[in-house]
């Protein structure tokens, strides 16, 4: 399942020279440098606070202003392209709450594309295609705050996938899952046919989806390469704050 | 102070409804600047925590308990064209949803509450901004008299809809003396709560209060390690301050030496007030609601104490109304004067 | 006030009152409010009828008297100054049961109390038969700006979630023995009311991130809309009609 990237493309994300202080003047990213590749998996490790959400928000040009650039399929994140950038890269936020503002799932679904002018039909057919890739089709009338937590991480997801994004990034996506859910939406993003780039803290579930993984630290990218050697790198892993759960062996998982 | 239908004659309330729309209007389109494409879920947000601290009881002593109004909180916190907004909504929604405030009445009600107080809190608060000395304790007093002089002047704004469209023919210096009287009492909780939370928000996110804005440092790269300074991209406007500040305290003196004048002819015609002062105090006490613990809960009455008036109190609707003026005066010379021409100031000062 | 489909005033039910299109009914329930308010406070047979009108309308939406009674205390502050009209009001004055009372007070009070009464019971019935969500369609429709339809339906969807995390701070507070019981504790509430500002606003930036996110750009795309046959109008304001009919014999007779 290695998928290696094609190199006449342009590269799913490009990142370089990235900087970053939030209006109350604390500095989260210090100079971030990250390429890549379509149809890659990618994991983005790092401790609390090491500026992985503020990474996450410089990719569709949510936030800008620091130094540095960010580049999509080719496309520079700035104003010109904001529409296209904004449809190319699919956030899953970490609060499904956050995400499903709309009165009901379909709603939520439908906002993205409806946004873009699509309508009648279309966007039926659209809406009941990323809600059946995540297993919700049948939920499509029901408010969000009546589902389960895994449920509307799941709907997150779709709303996401409605757009046919270039990329997809998710902060967080097995926290406060059970068990359960949490293997149901590694199969569904195993499933996808879309570059990933993965915000975890959980390491297992990074070495089981993303054959590359990268560590931001102190807000620069401070190790990049397959996840199972950053995982055995025991001094590498110290430094960065980063613990396996007790009894995981990376070398000893097959993928 | 929702008034319900039949309270106010029809062609008053519907004056009211002309002058809330256009301000709602104006303030849309205010918003729009203050907030550009965020309006829409932070005014949300911001009205559902109005909604909410509405709820949230302050207990005053012996078994009544009272709670923000929210005007002047909202205007300082997000500027005064989305606390306009912000307020409006919630009482549109209480008209609609909860009967709170009669819907021929929603004109005066978006006037009287959202309109008049987060205007002259929002002017008041800046006022006192630019003249006192930059820091947290004068964002926190200036929010101290914003929003201890907003809810008299609200009142004093219901009077003067009571008094042109009113439909019973009490003297208007008695309703005008049972509303500010109250109302001051109402004012002064109102202001340490606001205060308070204002500066709750001022000392954990500065940037979040409008008053408290604008304090940068320069960006930073880690090289190998090392901390060097970023190229400066964006440079960041330099407001000219000077100039204001004495308008601003020209503007503030004037308005408190026309104050002291206007009180001073007000309380030598007191016009009776002690003695409707005991029988008109618009008293009530807090419900305990079915529904506790619900948005609903406790969604009862405003708590006002007695009303103990003397005759002072004309002086405190001179205070009110002066400081409105004048600052509004002021407002509208320094806007002519940054050349920035909107019909927003001029429909709602003149 | 569920975030979208239940809210406690909201009566489920399938009357032909439920099912008449959301602006229809706001439109009905508006006119009605008017043609109360321009009535003469003399003709006091015609808001007989009135509260007769309102009553026809709560026995089809099958709404219980006992219900709607209920909902009436919210006017009860209104009540009290009412109530004191006669006694401060100016003019001719009569004697009742050894008070002197202003005739014209009585007259005030009387039309206060009936047209705020008739208005609250009648957007009583609106919001027990109509759900939130519809209301926002109907308001859209009824070409309410539709950034304010906007921000009133964020206000709804996320009422609940503000309102749960002001509970959650309380039972914190009270989970380390705080009770506010004076003014000495306005500071720690004062203090909670700035966290929960912080935290609505910092949501709505994030909620807006999302929606960003997906391609928003200042306006909501409309994806259900809510329109009324000929048949729905004319049903709907039958009742403000009839109360028209009422509100001119008042005026002639």
């Amino acid at each position: 399942m290695t998928v290696s990237p094609t190199p006449l493309s342009p590269a799913s994300l490009e990142v370089g020279g990235l900087a970053y202080a939030y209006p109350d003047g604390h500095q989260a990213l210090f100079g971030v440098d990250l390429t890549i590749g379509r149809g890659e998996r990618v994991a983005l490790l790092g401790p609390n606070g090491a500026g992985k959400t503020t990474l996450v928000l410089h990719l569709n040009g949510i936030l800008t202003g620091g130094a540095g650039t960010v580049t999509v399929a080719g496309l520079p994140v700035g104003k010109r392209h904001m529409a296209e950038i904004r449809r190319k890269v699919g956030i899953v936020f970490q609060d499904p709450d956050d995400q499903l503002f709309m009165p009901t799932v379909r709603e939520d679904v439908a906002f993205g594309p409806a946004a873009a002018g699509v309508k009648g039909p279309e966007l039926e057919a659209r809406v009941h295609k990323a809600l059946a890739q995540v297993g919700m089709a049948d939920f499509a009338d029901r408010p969000p705050h009546h589902l389960s937590f895994g449920q509307r991480r799941r709907v997150a997801v779709a709303t996401v996938l409605v757009m046919e994004p270039e990329i997809l990034v998710l902060d967080e996506p097995s926290s406060n899952l059970d068990p359960a859910s949490r293997r149901e939406l590694a199969d569904i993003l195993r499933s996808l046919d879309v570059t990933v780039l993965m915000v975890t803290h959980d390491l297992p579930y990074a070495l089981e989806l993303c054959p590359r993984s990268v560590i931001l630290s102190e807000g620069v990218i401070a190790a990049d390469g397959t996840t199972g050697d950053l995982l055995a790198d025991e001094d590498l892993m110290r430094a960065h704050r980063l613990e396996l759960p007790f009894g995981f062996d990376p070398k000893s998982v097959k993928v | 102070m929702h008034v319900p239908d039949g309270f106010i004659n029809a062609p008053v309330s519907a004056a009211a409804g002309v002058v809330a729309a256009g301000a709602v209007a104006v303030s849309l389109r205010g918003a729009r600047r203050e907030l550009d494409e965020r309006t829409a879920p932070l005014a949300g947000l911001v009205a559902a925590f109005i909604f909410a601290v509405q709820m949230l009881n302050f207990p005053v002593a012996a078994g009544t308990s009272g709670h923000l109004l929210g005007g002047a909180l909202a205007a300082i916190l997000v500027g005064p064209y989305t606390g306009v907004l912000c307020v409006s909504v919630v009482l549109l929604m209480q008209g609609v949803l909860f009967a709170d405030g009669g819907l021929t009445a929603l004109g005066v009600n978006i006037t009287d509450m959202a309109i008049t107080t987060t205007v002259v809190a929002y002017l008041v608060f800046r006022g006192l901004v630019k003249v006192l000395p930059r820091g947290r304790r004068s964002v926190t007093v200036a929010s101290f008299v914003a929003a201890l002089l907003s809810v008299p002047a609200a009142a004093v704004v219901f009077t003067l809809i009571y008094a042109i469209g009113g439909t019973t023919d009490v003297s208007i210096g008695k309703v005008a003396t049972a509303m500010v009287g109250v109302h001051v009492l109402i004012g002064i909780g109102e202001a340490v709560i606001t205060a308070l939370t204002v500066g709750a928000v001022v000392a954990v996110r500065p940037d979040l209060v409008y008053g408290a804005r604008g304090l940068h440092r320069p960006l930073k790269l880690r090289v190998a390690g090392e901390l060097v300074d970023a190229p400066d991209t964006a440079p960041a406007p330099v407001a000219a301050r000077g100039s204001h500040r004495k308008v601003w305290i020209t503007g503030l003196v004037t308005s408190l030496v026309l104050a002291g004048f206007v009180s001073f002819y007000a309380s030598a015609n007191p016009d009776g007030l002690e003695k409707v002062a005991q029988d008109k105090g618009i008293d009530s006490k807090t419900e305990k609601h079915a529904s506790d613990g619900s948005p609903l809960a406790g969604y009862g009455v405003k708590d006002v104490g007695d009303a103990r008036l003397s005759g002072g109190l004309a002086g405190v609707i001179g205070v009110g109304v002066t400081v409105v003026a004048g600052s509004g005066i002021f407002w509208v010379l320094r806007r002519r004067r940054t050349a920035d021409t909107s019909p927003s100031q001029i429909t709602e000062t003149v | 006030m569920g975030a979208g489909h239940a809210h406690k005033l909201y009566r489920h039910g399938h009357s032909p009152v439920h099912g008449l299109p959301p602006h229809t009914k706001l439109a009905a329930v508006f006119c009605f409010v008017i043609v109360v308010v321009s009535t003469p406070r003399e003709a006091m047979w015609a808001f007989a009828l009135y509260a007769v009108l309102l009553a026809a309308v709560a026995y089809a939406a099958r709404v219980p008297a006992g219900f709607l009674l209920k909902r009436l205390l919210i006017e009860i502050p209104f009540v009290a100054f009412a109530v004191l009209m006669p006694f401060v009001a100016q003019g001719e004055r009569v004697d009742v049961l050894g008070m002197s009372l202003s005739v014209n007070g009585l007259w005030g009070a009387w039309n206060v109390l009936a047209k705020g009464t008739l208005g609250v019971a009648a957007s009583v019935l609106l919001a027990s038969t109509t759900e939130l969500r519809e209301l926002l369609l109907g308001l859209q429709r009824l070409r309410l700006p539709p950034l304010l339809v906007q921000i009133a339906s964020f206000m709804i969807r996320y009422g609940d979630v503000i309102t749960d995390e002001m509970r959650r701070m309380k039972i914190a507070r009270e989970s380390r023995g705080f009770e506010a019981s004076g003014v000495k504790h306005w500071g720690v509430l004062a203090k909670s009311a700035g966290a929960l500002f912080i935290r609505s606003y910092e949501r709505g930036e994030r909620v807006h991130l999302a929606m960003v996110s997906r391609g928003y750009a200042g306006s909501m795309p409309v994806i259900d809309d809510v329109s009324a046959s000929r048949a729905q109008w004319s049903y709907a304001l039958t009742l403000p009609c009839a109360a028209l009919v009422v509100c001119l014999l008042g005026w002639l007779l």
